[in-house]
This record gives structure tokens, sequence and C-alpha cells, in this order.
């Protein structure tokens, strides 16, 4: 049987601005690298530039500024027709007067296989999803997880240099999301293709990626690897998109080498600096990295910050804390379900040694 | 593609006859003199015998595309190189084809620049043709490759294409009879001139008010504003019983309104005659009754307008079917759970939503009325209109051609006025309510107040349809209308008389003749008429570029030019070099094509914005080009559309009058001009029988395009779940 190969090639965005009637940014001079056989997300909010990113790969939209490479070809100015790039569409796409076969076989059709060749190939693409036997149904007779399958073999059988993915999940229920996502992982690493995969689901983008490049106002905000995001993010934003993040504001009060020593209210903490200046900044901590004791200590002690907790909710797996402080309000999430605080209990609120990182203090968004 | 353009670049100039050859496709020319004979010779032989020196200067513009054949489309040289040699080798083959014309060069500025020219050039032929499209398409390559429409050949080759068709058939024509408008007796142009025979009394005159008779402007507006009033309340009436009544022959009141679409207008005119004429029934009958004297009561005002009720109601049901069904259940059934009820439910929230659509229902109306030729002419006695009076200006005693052109000029500016105005009033409102998600709700009936004068008035209107169609049907088999009343087929027999002669079967009724050459047009136009539309439609919806709205505009400014304008922009502008193609077949089939093309650019448009873009695009990532994208994905999902397209036009191509009328020949007669010339000479038997004929060919045609294009299978759903 014909297997499907990949012709993984990497992407490379030199200065590429994209500028709509001559006014409206929607991606604002991006450089980005996308190696071969890796997978990267473009992960933001709404309006971001990410899927207008996408689409400049793909050749759907041109780039106003800058080159754009596949592997070592410059393709600024290429149309979609003439790259070699292929794309799963948010909405599928599936053309709906033709039977899955013949929406799998189409762009075989262009490419110069004869008939059997063609046929060959589609049969593989078709077993690689799950869906042998399935060839001479139409579209609107699958469900809508082997229509989404479908629209990936379409894309997969043309072993394109690189393939993109639009929001590919996002039209599917919550189950089905978890099992399909996980099947695109798996097709990509094993067949070593070069995947940029578009989403605003920061869970989906941890989950599949290899590397995460986080938008925002259309230029990239961070990018790196799920867990330097989720572990060191660069600013406000990047922290509190990727996860959530509590967002305190503290003072940097001496600098040691790359330690930096910073008082929250009456509370001192040592953590790395990350290069921040002494003076103002902010301290972006998970709410699972945060550690109540029961207690208050009025006044402040070495052991943390007085609070109080403001709302207790019971989610199941976990307790979920609103506690208020002196420095405001924090979101705490606990696995101690078996003895749980009570709104309106005394505690004092300290940081677990990893996790909590030092932001700068500008605005966040 | 690039090959291809340069190579027949280099055919149009050096093999085929540049200018136009009469019967080219007897291929009588190649053997009687081409290449050197001056009539059959290609530019490049032209020009190497020292004759025509102003074609050389193309082939420079054929050379320069040669020199950057190995070049990448992405370098700047060749997008240069090809811009260049386009725009230059069109550009000039354009002026010197609108400058040098049968009597040397055309303008006395020209004169005075290069002093006189002792030649002169015919109209251009197939070698013309192809070099200009050789250079237009070299042109939009260029364009393409500096990376307009995303670097799209085929894109910008459509965008070209149209924009130089309807600038050629179109604005060119309607140009040349503004410019004639003020042409004076000399020749030479004066506005001065135009402004007295602009305010001729017989135009503008007001005389029906001291009980003369009024100008032609008045008449044609009076009778467009009732006709385009009264068609709208008319469709309007029969869209509500369709969708907003327990009504149970629906399909036999649809069947009854599709009926007048499909007839000559005129014909309807003659039933009228035949019906309330000096001898029709009703007047003779009452006549007796009351003991008067028949009177000619019907020619005039109230008769054009009976007629033209009849005729056109029809096309303004056909708008606001749509539109009363657009407007969503849920919207009225909030309305009535909001405490309106059935009544105040009608007022306050289907009739606003239905606004738009009647705007549309009486624009329509309103031109259909003004470019009305045949019924005017048929029963207008003393009551002159604008179309008939053109009509007279060019083919009566008077041969006038500023005067024509002036009164073109005044019913342009009614039917554009109109458009202008209906474009003004809705703006960008945009009442379409149709969803796409599922919207189980069901119309609202009528308030009961409204419901009785709508069920009236549609029982009258259907009674009088199937009396005036009975006597189309019985006005064909009587010998004599009102003098003879003995059944015969005689008519049917002088017109579709077949007889077997020593060469087989020969056509010997009177009417095959027009018969077959209306077939011919209809079904040349049919095709090319719904291949343009979609065309321009896809370009429309699916596309952005610079200029789209002026783009959308022109093409859809045909709407609002009555055919009769068409008519006589046509005979002024391709009477003479550089496109000379009066009294071909071809005029007639370029005439219906642009006409038309409106109709298919709405149809197409309207389908094609319920396809989901992202089926184009994800066709584009996997491989296909934008040509192929539109040939295996959009084309089959758009098939209602095409028939649409394909029926409107080939029916409107074979019951068309009014620019017709002015574009036949000997050669070349259409079924409906042979009518008229039948009515004309009180020949109404044959008139109705053959238009009984056309009727049922008709039906037969639309029945056969139903089966031809098909239906597409789509499945259940069409459409997959909602985005986020």
């Amino acid at each position: 049987m014909t297997a499907i190969n990949a012709k993984a090639a990497s992407v490379r965005f030199e200065n590429v601005s994209k500028v709509y009637g001559g006014k409206v940014k929607a991606v604002d001079s991006i450089n980005l690298d996308v190696a071969a056989g890796k997978l990267v997300t473009l992960l933001g909010p709404s309006g971001c530039g990410k899927t207008t990113t996408l689409r400049m790969i793909a050749g759907l939209e041109m780039a106003t500024s800058g080159r754009i490479l596949i592997g070592d070809k410059d393709v600024t100015k290429l149309p979609a027709t003439d790259r070699d790039v292929s794309m799963v569409f948010q909405s599928y796409a599936l053309f709906p007067h033709m039977t899955v076969m013949e929406n799998v076989s189409y762009g075989l059709k262009f490419s110069g296989f004869d008939k059997a060749e063609t046929r060959e190939k589609a049969l593989a693409g078709l077993g690689l999803v799950g869906l042998t036997g399935y060839g001479d149904r139409l579209p609107s007779e699958l469900s809508g997880g082997q229509q989404q399958r479908v629209a990936v073999a379409r894309a997969l059988v043309l072993e394109p240099q690189v393939l993109l993915f639009d929001e590919p999940l996002s039209n599917l229920d919550a189950k089905l999301r978890r099992q399909v996502r996980e099947e695109i992982r798996e097709i990509q690493q094993n067949l070593g293709l070069t995947v940029v995969y578009v989403t605003h689901d920061q869970e989906e983008a941890l989950a599949v990626s290899d590397e995460i490049v986080v938008m925002r106002n259309a230029a990239i905000a961070q990018k790196g690897t799920p867990r330097d995001l989720y572990e060191a993010p660069a600013d406000a934003f990047v922290a509190d998109f990727i996860g959530e993040a509590n967002l305190i504001p503290i003072e940097i009060t001496a600098l040691d080498g790359d330690t930096a020593t910073v008082r929250i209210a009456d509370y001192t903490h040592r953590l790395p600096s990350r290069g921040l200046p002494k003076g103002a900044a902010k301290l972006a901590v998970r709410p699972s990295r945060l550690r109540l004791v029961a207690g208050g200590t009025a006044g402040g002690t070495q052991d943390g910050v007085a609070a109080v907790i403001d709302k207790a909710t019971y989610v199941g797996s976990r307790m979920e804390y609103t506690v208020t402080a002196a420095f405001g309000t924090v979101f705490a999430v606990l696995d101690d379900v078996v003895t749980p605080f009570r709104v309106g209990d005394a505690v004092t609120i300290s940081f677990a040694t990893s996790g909590p990182v030092l932001i700068p203090a500008g605005q966040t968004s | 593609m690039l090959i291809f353009w340069i190579f027949a670049g280099w055919v149009g100039f050096c093999l085929l006859p540049w200018y136009g050859v009469e019967k080219f496709y007897s291929f009588e020319w190649l053997v009687d003199g081409w290449p050197f004979d001056a009539d059959y010779a290609p530019a490049a032989v032209l020009v190497a015998m020292g004759q025509k020196l102003w074609l050389a200067p193309m082939a420079l513009a054929l050379v320069a595309p040669l020199l950057v054949l190995g070049r990448r489309k992405t370098d700047s040289i060749y997008a240069r190189v090809l811009i260049a040699a386009g725009a230059f080798g069109f550009a000039w083959l354009v002026a010197q084809g609108l400058g040098i014309g049968l009597r040397g060069l055309n303008a006395d500025w020209l004169t005075a620049l290069f002093g006189p020219l002792d030649d002169r050039q015919f109209g251009m032929g197939y070698g013309a043709l192809i070099t200009a499209s050789a250079f237009l398409f070299l042109l939009t390559q260029g364009i393409a490759a500096r990376g307009a429409v995303n670097g799209d050949v085929f894109v910008t080759a459509a965008i070209g294409g149209v924009i130089a068709v309807v600038s050629i058939f179109v604005f060119f024509p309607i140009a040349k009879m503004l410019l004639a408008a003020f042409a004076t007796d000399d020749g030479g142009y004066s506005v001065l001139g135009f402004f007295p025979k602009f305010l001729d009394s017989r135009i503008w005159g007001l005389g029906c008010l001291r009980g003369a008779q009024c100008g032609a402007a008045w008449n044609s507006l009076v009778l467009a504003v009732l006709v385009g009033v009264l068609t709208t309340l008319l469709g309007l009436a029969f869209a509500l019983v369709l969708t907003r009544s327990g009504f149970r022959y629906k399909r036999m009141l649809r069947a009854l309104t599709v009926l007048p679409i499909i007839t000559p207008p005129f014909v309807i005119g003659l039933a009228i005659i035949l019906l309330f004429g000096l001898s029709g029934t009703v007047t003779t009958s009452v006549a007796a009754l009351l003991g008067l004297e028949p009177a000619r009561w019907v020619y005039g005002l109230t008769g054009i307008l009976i007629a033209q009720l009849l005729a056109f109601t029809p096309i303004a049901f056909l708008v606001l079917i749509g539109v009363v069904e657009g407007v969503s259940p849920s919207m009225e059934e909030a309305a009535q759970t909001l405490r309106a009820n059935r009544w105040q439910t009608f007022r306050t929230v289907s009739w606003p939503l239905m606004r738009p659509g009647l705007a549309n229902a009486f624009l329509l109306g309103f031109i259909e009325s003004m470019a009305d030729f045949g019924n005017p002419l048929v029963l207008g006695g003393n009551f002159d209109v604008l179309s008939t009076e053109i009509f007279f200006a060019i083919v009566g005693a008077q041969y006038d051609q500023s005067r024509a052109a002036i009164l073109a000029v005044v019913l342009l500016g009614f039917t554009l006025g109109a458009f202008y105005l209906q474009r003004f009033w809705l703006g960008k409102r945009n009442y379409t309510t149709v969803t796409g998600k599922g919207d189980s709700g069901v119309h609202p009936a009528m308030p009961a107040g409204l419901a009785i004068p709508v069920y009236a008035v549609v029982a009258l209107w259907s009674g009088f349809t199937l009396v005036v169609y009975g006597m189309i049907l019985y006005g064909s088999v009587v010998q004599l209308w009102g003098v003879d009343d003995t059944l015969t087929f005689k008519h049917y027999v002088t017109a579709f008389s077949l007889s077997w002669g020593d060469n087989g079967l020969r056509w010997t009724g009177s009417a095959w003749d027009s018969f077959w050459t209306t077939m011919l047009i209809a079904s040349l136009a049919a095709p090319l008429t719904a291949a343009v539309g979609l065309i321009t439609a896809y370009l429309l919806t699916r596309q952005t570029f610079a200029g789209k709205r002026a783009f959308e505009f022109g093409t859809m400014l045909s709407f609002a030019i009555p055919g009769t304008v068409i008519g006589v922009a046509y005979i002024l502008a391709f009477n003479v070099p550089p496109i000379e193609i009066t009294g071909t077949g071809l005029i007639l089939v370029i005439s219906f094509i642009f006409r038309n093309m409106p109709v298919g650019v709405r149809a197409g448009i309207a389908s094609m914005s319920q396809l989901d873009k992202s089926l184009d695009e994800s066709s584009l990532t996997l491989g296909a080009n934008s040509w192929q994208t539109f040939r295996a994905v959009i084309l089959p999902l758009l098939r209602p559309a095409i028939l649409a397209a394909l029926v409107y036009s080939f029916v409107r191509a074979m019951t068309a009058i009014s620019a017709v009328i002015f574009l036949v020949s000997a050669r070349y007669d259409m079924a409906t001009s042979y009518i008229i010339g039948r009515v004309e000479n009180n020949d109404y038997g044959l008139a109705i029988a053959y238009s009984t004929a056309l009727i049922f060919v008709m039906l037969a045609a639309v029945g056969l395009l139903q089966l031809l294009v098909g239906r597409t299978q789509i499945g259940r759903r069409t459409s997959h779940g909602e985005g986020h």
C-alpha cells in the first residue's frame, strides 16, 4: 500500500506585514521561523492577526511587505495554487457535491498523478484517518468528527511541505476535541510533518505544540515551547493568556546577581530576577502555585501575607478560592477538598518555590 | 498562457485577414487572393506591401513580449514589459480604429495634426479581434505578475475581459448616441443646436391639459409610473396569496403567473384588440346590448396600460415572492408574541421588511414599461410614447438620427433617474432576514381586512389572464376575427407548412426563416449571457480588486437602459468602422448578451453568496488554480443559477422586440419583428398563430434546459456547524 510521506520544509517570515485598505494593520512586521517537522501553534485572542498570518503562509493573502520563504524558496508573491501547502479549514470546506473519495482525490488530480496512483493515495489517506470504506458517502452523510477527518485526509494526501490548520477543532464537542487533537499530533509526529496550527484555545495549544507563538495586536508577544510560555511568560499579557495567572504588584528592593528580593505588602520573597531592574514590577503566580495556610499573621511575618477568604467553590477535584489581601484579590486553587477553608477564614498567602515569575510592571492588556 | 497569447497575437497579426470579411466561415477568402488581396490581407502583409502603414507600430508590441519569455514571473522586468506592450498595443489598435475610418481621418483636428490622409479602412475583422484580445490578455498577465489580485492570471484576465466587452458594447454605443444627440444637420456638433430640439413640444408639450395631445415624454412617464405602481401591487397580492393564505391551488396560480413571461409582450396587446378593439368580442357584444356604436376607446393609454399590466405583473411577482418569503417567520412570530395582532404585525413588521422588494419591483415595472415597444405600437393610437417615437424617427420617412438620439437620451434619463432614486432610497439597507439557520416558523395568515380585497384582485386578474390566453388560442384558429368565425388551421399552415420537393424536405411556411433565425440567435445568446453573467458575479462576490464598485455599477447599468435605447445606440455605433456589424446576426447576439447580462449577474451573486468562501480557498490550497476551482467547485454548486440565467436569456431572446426591431435585417429577421410586421399589415390571424407556436416552443425549451442542466446532489445538509 502506498504510504503518505512528508516533504516537510521550514517556514520563514522576514519582516512580514499585512495592511488592509492602506490603514488597518492586520500583521505588523513579523519575524517567524518554523523548523521542518515541527508543529507550531499561533495563539491569541480574536483579531490578533493569527489567521491572517496563517493565510499568508497558504498564499490566500498576500503580504504587503516583507518576505516569506518555504524551504529555501521565496514564495512571497506566489498564489496559493502554486505553493506546496495545504490547509484544513475551520468549516472543513468539504465540497458538498463530491463524495468523500472525490474530495480526497481533488488535489491529487491537479498534481499530475495518474488515476491509479490518485486512487491509491486517496485510499491511503482515508486509511490514515481511519475512514476506510467511507469513500462513497457524501460529506453531508458524515458526522462532524468524520467530516473533520476527511478534511485532514484531503490535505495530507498531497504530502505538502507545510500543513496548515485553522482552528480545526472549534466545531467539535469537548470530548471529541481531545481525541481529534491527539490524532492530529500523532499523525504529525509519525509522518514528520511541518504543521502551523491556529487556535485561540490555550489548552489545545499547550497540548499539541512543539512551539507556541502568542500574538497580540498584529505582533508576536512571545514564542517558545509550551513549558517556557507557561512557566516563564514574558509579560502580563502572555501570563494571563496562557493559563490563568494572578498578577500581583510588587517592588524589587534588592538585586543580587540573578536573584531579586521583592517586597509584597510587608512580606519579602526571593526569586530569579529575569533581568528586571529595581523598582516596581509584577509577580505572576498560577492559581495552583499559591500556598494558603490557616490563620492570619497580623502585621506581616516571614511566613507570608495576611488575607481573608472571600469565596470558596467546590468543583469536585479541587477547591477554588477568591482571596483578598492588602495588595488586592487573587484566585487560588487547592487540592485539599477534605478540609476546605470557609468564607471569612483568615489565611496566610505564600508562594511555591518554583512557578511564580517576575514580569515587567508595564500595562496589562 | 503567455506563450499562447503571444502566439495568438502573431497569428492575428500575420495570418488572419485584418479587416472584416463577409462569409468568413465559407473560407472562400483563402483561395480568393489571400494573403495579398488588400481585402483579405493580414496586417503584416498590408504593412509589408506599403499599405495601411499605421498598423506597423503594433508589431513592436508583439515583439516585446518575446524578449521576456525566458524570464521568471517574479522578475519585475517581466511584468513591466508585458504591461507596456499590452497597453501600448491595445491603445494603438483602438486609437487607429477610431481615428481612421471610411473617409480617411475621422476628425478635423486629426487632419490638422497629421495632414490629410489619402487612405481609408473598413470594419475590423478576426485578425484585429484576435490581436486585440492578445494585447488585452498580455496586459492582464503583466498586471497579474505585478501582484494584483494575488497574482491570479485567470482573475485579472476575467476582470480585464469583462471591462473590455462592457466598455465596447455598453459604454461605447451609449457615448456614440449621446454624441449623436448633439449632431447638427451639416455633420458638425453643437450644444446650441441641441436645446431647441431637446425642448421640442412634441416631447415635452402639455397640450393634454387643454384637451390636445401631450408630449411623448410626459405620456411615457405617466404610463410608466402607473404600470410600476400597479404591477407592484398586483405582484404583491399574488405573493401574499401564495405565502400567507390557505389557498389550495397555489401551484396552478404560480403557473398562471409564469405564462406571461414566455409570451412575447405585444401578444397580450393583440389579445386586447381581439377583445376590446373595434370589432372585438366584448366591444361588439356590449355595443349590441346597449345599442351603441362600437368605439375605439381601447386605443391609447387605457389599452397600453391593460396590456402592460398583464405582461409585466409576473415580473413584479417574481421579485416579490422572494422578498415576501424572505421575511423570516420568526420576526412575525416575535411580533405576535409581543401582543401585536395580525393586522399590526403586518403593518409594523412584514410590510416594512418588504419595502426594498417593493422598490425593486416598481423599478422593474417602470423600466419595462418605458422600454416596451410592441404594445404601444399595437395599441397606442394617438398616444405617443418615447419608444415608438424613437422607432419612427429611425425607420419612418423622417429618418432623423439626431432626433432619435435625443428621444433616446430623454428615455435613458428617466430610467437612469429611477435607477438612481431607487439606489439612493434603499441605500445600504438590507432587510434580508434569511439567516441560514433552521427557521421552523410559519408565516401568519393575512389579516381579514387585507385578505378579502387581495383575493378579489387575484381572482379577477387570474380570470382575465385566462380569458386573454383563451382568446390567443382561439384567435389563432378562426378564419378572420370578428368577421368570419369559421374554425381553420390555415394560419398555422401558412406559417409552418412543409413540403416534399425534389430536394427533400422544403420549409415552405412563411415563418420558418425568422423562426430558425430566432432559435439560432437565442441558443447562441443564452449560454454566452449566462457565462458572462456568472463570471461577473464570481468576480463581484469572490474577488476584491481596486475599482470593484465602479465595476459593479458598470455591469448593472445596462439593466437600466431600455432596449429601444440600446437599439438606437447600436445602430449609431456599429454601422461604421471600427466595428461594423449592423445587419449581421452577431449584433443581435451581442445586444441580447448585454441586455440580459444583469439578470445572470444577479442570479449568480444570489447563489454564490450562499457558498462559503472557504470552499474556494481549500480548493486553491489543494493545488487547483482559480479557473479549475471555478469549474470544479463553483459551477457545479451553481446549477440553479445557471438554469435561471439560461432560461431567462433564452426566453428574452425569443420574446424581445424593443432592441431587436432596430437591429434586424432581411437576412436575419427575428420572429418578433416578423410578427409585428404581420400585425401592421392587419394580418392578425397569422401573427397570433405564430405567437402561440412560440409560446409552446418556449415551454418545451424551458423543460429541455431543466433536463440538460440537471441537479447537483449535495445531500441533506448543505452547511456545516456554525463557527464559534
